[in-house]
């Protein structure tokens, strides 16, 4: 590969690039396949084998592209099929054996199967099909803006050249002829883009402390330790666009006169790390990293450094300390990173997105950018929008929509006819909101005020059947678990926090345990270390505030309204509802459920243990959790 | 070095850039409680019990590491503050064995004191607790885990004083715990047993298994002395109960050593009330009665009295009389090669040159050496 030596190589190469671009979706047939580890864990690989195999076995020699994730996760695995100057259609849930039937149909018959299309894109290549939804149509995408997942599934992710001929790399050349780096920042600062990893910190305003620190060398970091439960926006980031990435990270380090940089990624993320080195391989031998850039005096070197799964290590103290090779732990700020971070010298730590987002802040402009979200939340948000919630998948939306559209237009709400119970962002660190607070705006302050955080991004929506105690206690376990050990609160706080709810969740709380809560939360706040520590108490601290009375009826009735605590509730049949089907005298698997046919069922409570199989096959709602009948009176309640 | 004003409690004072805000009330004598802090250690921000009020920060901050800089108005006794600290004490008195009746430390235990400051009771949290074994089976070092507080003092003081690193954090949260080496015994790890991880524990954690119930801090006189056995000349801290030595502590003021010792000086010091150890000088019984001609081994008799072989008891004069008076013979009437010296490096470098301008001028001879050349 040549190397390009100055912005009008570039643009040769990206005309070139489109060209072949284009030229594959009007001469030849392309077939796509979501190969992000989503589509990789649904069987994306064995459907690419039978792809494979089919187009062999009809000696077609169609072109078959690796793409990243395009977001509906819930629909994996998904193939690709574009024909000539034909839209491109998206077939959702694949399995091998359709295979044979989609080549045939569509792609040597040309029809479209339109029972196993998800939707389809048109993309200036042929007027859409009728009959079928387009994407930006599709109520998963309607109210999607994608700025940082703007190529994920959409070009592949191992080609620098396809990510040239949709403008890549095209800010890095513009800034490096263009702007000086106090230029860079000043259009950082305007665009009002705050950190994706969840503190929220303008990041326009870290590059300039950082550029104004003395000390040489300075260093660019991105933090992809990627760690909350039910999160995977950077891995998608890292899998599906790598090169936005870099590009993002090679700007800040012409702001900030960084002459190196390091990815910290997870080493759970091995397809990420792979797509990284080959993307940063493939930008040396183009000249876009090493020495002077595009002919420019800027001179940029970028490693992959890999985690060994702490999740402490998202924080960017213990991350600087993690990729010195210490201990993977935090340390007391001041001084901030942007002084004193990697090896001592001033360093700055940005978050995979904000990083993917900032080279389309240099190229459309800061007044492009801010005028997506709200004033103080500028832009976009990603999430990775999990749980019980009928499109699992990541999404873009821009900041200050609702999370009630999050959650019911674009999440297609709660599945099973079930009531949503409470939505969980910002992660293990963050909180949860109830039904009243479905119209908060999504945005760093107004979340915060309604006592949950932004968060890096992950949203966990939680119906009927959660219990809000038990949900708390999951996801302090798992924070006191991933606590370095080094400060008091945090270590041993969280320690004596869990124990307290473990007692409410096993049935042996008292309503002491209730300020005892507050007391241990609000004083490990104060006094942790870093923000894990701080936050650890966030999910209980929120779900105390919101299902107080959950709380209570576990500690003052020994009853979980939700029936997952064990032995705090027992299942009765409604006799009403109960058409006597027999269903649950199958799914029973103690013989404890008896009754003729077409007359009512009833349980026998002493056979009964709760297991909860003729709850889930009752297809009419007539079994119910219900108090268990002899209450046992707590002498503190 | 630019001069920093900050105000604590109220009081204005001085510091200099790139001192803590602790480094500067310490210096003006103001109190600020710490576990996890010492002066000759970098800070590590970790027991969060020195924890003050600054304002325009939003959360309370560690005085141990937040820089002093111009202008800061600091409260380090507030309510929110105390409470704070109480809190943290609270946490680490509800995961430590209440046996202070016992223990080593008390009345030499920080975390005892503050107990005590703050009114912390042991049963405020209920909640497992650690039970570690203590079998590290080295002769030096007790290590008590159940005590520990992991204010990493221990790990700091290895590493930044002796420059070993034997002592390290093992995993995380509330399973983190101090080990050594590849997470084995002290005795397989680096250490060099140089104590200093003793020296800075704050409480029993870590205690000469040599002192163990010998007595309480109150009942001992400290007295400084510099260590007999090399002529570095590092000044210790010998414990004294009773007209006997039962511990050797850091004395952190020492010009050549500041604090540091080796394994000899805190841990050599057993010689000193050894029944075995020679208070007088002695001199072969044949010696002392100048027989002639010298006794052959046929001679020797250990069981029988007035053997001639015997070590005798004797004063210093007739012993350095028969000293001299063999290194002349020796010289006068064979040859002086016939004579070799070896120094001891419990010598000051001015008794080695002495003995060596002895050895080569007097003697005549070349044949000196040294104990630190074998």
């Amino acid at each position: 590969m040549p190397v390009l030596k100055n912005r009008e190589d570039l643009a040769h190469l990206r005309t070139s690039a489109k060209a072949k671009l284009k030229e594959k979706t009007i001469s030849g047939a392309t077939i796509f396949i979501g190969m992000g580890t989503c589509g990789i864990a649904a069987g994306a690989s064995d459907v690419a084998e039978a792809v494979r195999t089919e187009l062999a076995a009809r000696n077609l020699d169609t072109e078959i592209v690796s793409v990243g994730c395009i977001g509906t996760c819930a629909n994996e695995p998904l193939v690709d099929i574009q024909l000539p100057g034909k839209p491109r259609v998206t077939y959702a849930k694949v399995t091998p054996k359709m295979v044979p039937c989609i080549i045939d149909e569509h792609l040597v018959k040309e029809q479209i199967i339109k029972k196993w299309a998800f939707a389809q894109l048109t993309n200036g290549t042929g007027s859409a099909e009728d009959g079928l939804t387009t994407y930006d149509e599709h109520p998963f995408y309607r109210k999607q803006v994608r700025i940082a997942l703007r190529n994920c599934g959409m070009i592949d992710p191992e080609s620098i050249d396809e990510y040239i001929a949709v403008d890549g790399y095209r800010a890095l050349a513009k800034i490096v002829n263009e702007m000086d780096n106090e230029d860079v920042i000043d259009e950082m600062k305007d665009s009002g883009l705050r950190g994706r990893g969840g503190a929220g910190f303008l990041t326009g305003v870290k590059w300039e402390f950082c550029m104004r620190a003395r000390g040489y060398p300075k260093y660019v970091i991105c933090n992809a330790d990627e760690g909350d439960p039910g999160a995977f926006m950077d891995r998608s980031i890292l899998e599906g666009d790598p090169h936005a990435v870099i590009e993002g990270m090679a700007i800040a380090a012409y702001a900030i006169g960084a002459p190196e940089g390091y990815i910290y990624c997870r080493a759970e993320y091995p397809l990420a790390i792979e797509r990284l080195k080959k993307a940063i391989a493939q930008a040396h031998e183009y000249g876009l990293l090493g020495e002077n850039i595009l002919g420019s005096d800027f001179s940029f070197e970028l490693k992959v450094k890999e985690g060994a799964g702490a999740f402490v290590c998202g924080e960017e103290t213990a991350l600087i300390a993690s990729i010195e090779g210490k201990r993977g732990e935090p340390r007391p700020r001041p001084p901030y990173p942007a002084v004193s971070g990697l090896w001592g010298k001033p360093s700055n730590v940005n978050n995979v997105k904000s990083y993917a987002i900032t080279p389309q802040i240099m190229l459309k402009g800061a007044d492009w950018f801010s005028s997506i979200g709200t004033p103080r939340s500028t832009g976009t948000a990603v999430f990775a929008l999990t749980g019980n919630i009928e499109n699992t998948g990541l999404i873009e939306v821009p900041m200050g929509i609702t999370l009630r559209e999050i959650i019911y237009d674009v999440g297609g709400g709660i599945p099973k006819k079930k009531q949503f119970k409470a939505v969980q962002t910002g992660g293990p660190l963050g909180g949860c909101l109830p039904v009243d607070a479905l119209d908060t705006p999504v945005d760093f302050d107004s979340l915060t005020e309604a006592g949950a955080t932004m968060g890096s991004g992950g949203m966990i929506v939680v119906d009927q059947d959660t219990c809000m105690v038990e949900f708390a206690r999951y996801f302090l376990t798992f924070a006191s678990a991933e606590s370095c050990g080094k400060c008091v609160p945090c270590r041993i706080g969280g320690q004596r926090l869990l124990e307290v709810l473990t007692r409410i969740t096993n049935g042996e709380g008292t309503l002491e345990d209730l300020d005892e809560i507050e007391y241990i939360s609000e004083y490990m706040s104060e006094g942790s270390l870093c923000a894990l520590g701080q936050l650890t108490p966030g999910p209980v601290i929120a779900s105390l505030r919101f299902f107080r009375e959950e709380y209570e009826a576990h500690i003052k009735e020994n009853f979980c309204s939700a029936g997952v605590c064990a032995g705090m509730f027992t299942y009765e049949i409604e006799a009403e509802l109960c058409p006597g089907c027999g269903l649950c005298v199958k799914a029973c698997t103690s013989d404890a459920i008896t009754g003729e046919k077409k007359q009512p069922h009833v349980i026998d409570q002493s056979m009964c243990i709760q297991c909860g199989a003729c709850y889930q096959v009752c297809k009419l709602g007539a079994i119910l959790i219900k108090r268990k009948h002899e209450i046992v009176p707590l002498e503190t309640a | 070095m630019a001069t920093v004003n900050i105000s604590v409690d109220g009081k204005k004072i001085q510091g200099e850039t790139g001192q803590t805000v602790l480094q500067v009330a310490r210096e003006a004598g103001i109190y600020i409680p710490v576990l996890c802090d010492h002066p000759a250690l970098p800070p590590e921000g970790a027991c969060r019990i020195c924890l003050v009020e600054i304002e325009k920060q939003g959360t309370l901050q560690p005085a141990c590491t937040f820089p002093a800089t111009d202008g800061l108005v600091i409260h380090t006794n507030t309510e929110r503050v105390r409470a704070s600290r109480k809190f943290n004490l609270e946490l680490l008195i509800s995961d430590h064995p209440l046996d202070c009746m016992t223990c080593e430390a008390t009345g030499d235990c920080l975390l005892q004191d503050l107990a005590y400051e703050y009114s912390v009771e042991g049963d405020r949290f209920e909640g497992t607790k650690h039970h570690y074994s203590i079998n590290d089976p080295n002769p030096f070092i007790q290590v008590d885990r159940n005590k520990c507080i992991l204010c990493r003092l221990c790990v700091r003081a290895c590493r930044e004083i002796n420059g070993v690193e034997a002592i390290s954090v093992f995993y995380r949260g509330f399973g983190a715990y101090i080990g050594f080496g590849a997470d084995s015994h002290m005795a397989d790890s680096p250490c060099e047993f140089c104590g200093s991880c003793v020296a800075v524990c704050p409480t029993g954690a870590l205690w000469p298994k040599m002192s163990l119930g010998k007595g309480r801090p109150w009942e001992v006189e400290r007295i400084q002395t510099t260590c007999p056995y090399c002529g570095v000349g590092c000044q210790i801290i010998l414990e004294v109960k009773d007209n006997e030595i039962i511990k050797v502590d850091s004395a952190w003021e020492g010009p050549s050593n500041h604090g540091w010792t080796c394994v000899k000086g805190r841990f050599g010091w057993d010689f000193v009330h050894h029944p075995d150890r020679l208070t007088q000088p002695q001199v072969r019984r044949y010696l002392l009665e100048g027989s002639q001609p010298k006794p052959g081994p046929a001679d020797r008799h250990p069981e029988v009295a007035g053997d001639p072989w015997e070590w005798v008891e004797t004063d210093w004069d007739t012993a350095l009389d028969i000293t001299a008076q063999k290194f002349r013979q020796h010289r006068d009437e064979s040859d002086p090669r016939s004579v070799g010296v070896l120094t001891s490096a419990k010598c000051t470098n001015e008794e080695n040159y002495l003995m060596n301008k002895f050895t080569r001028q007097v003697i005549g001879t070349n044949s000196i050496d040294h104990c630190a050349r074998l």
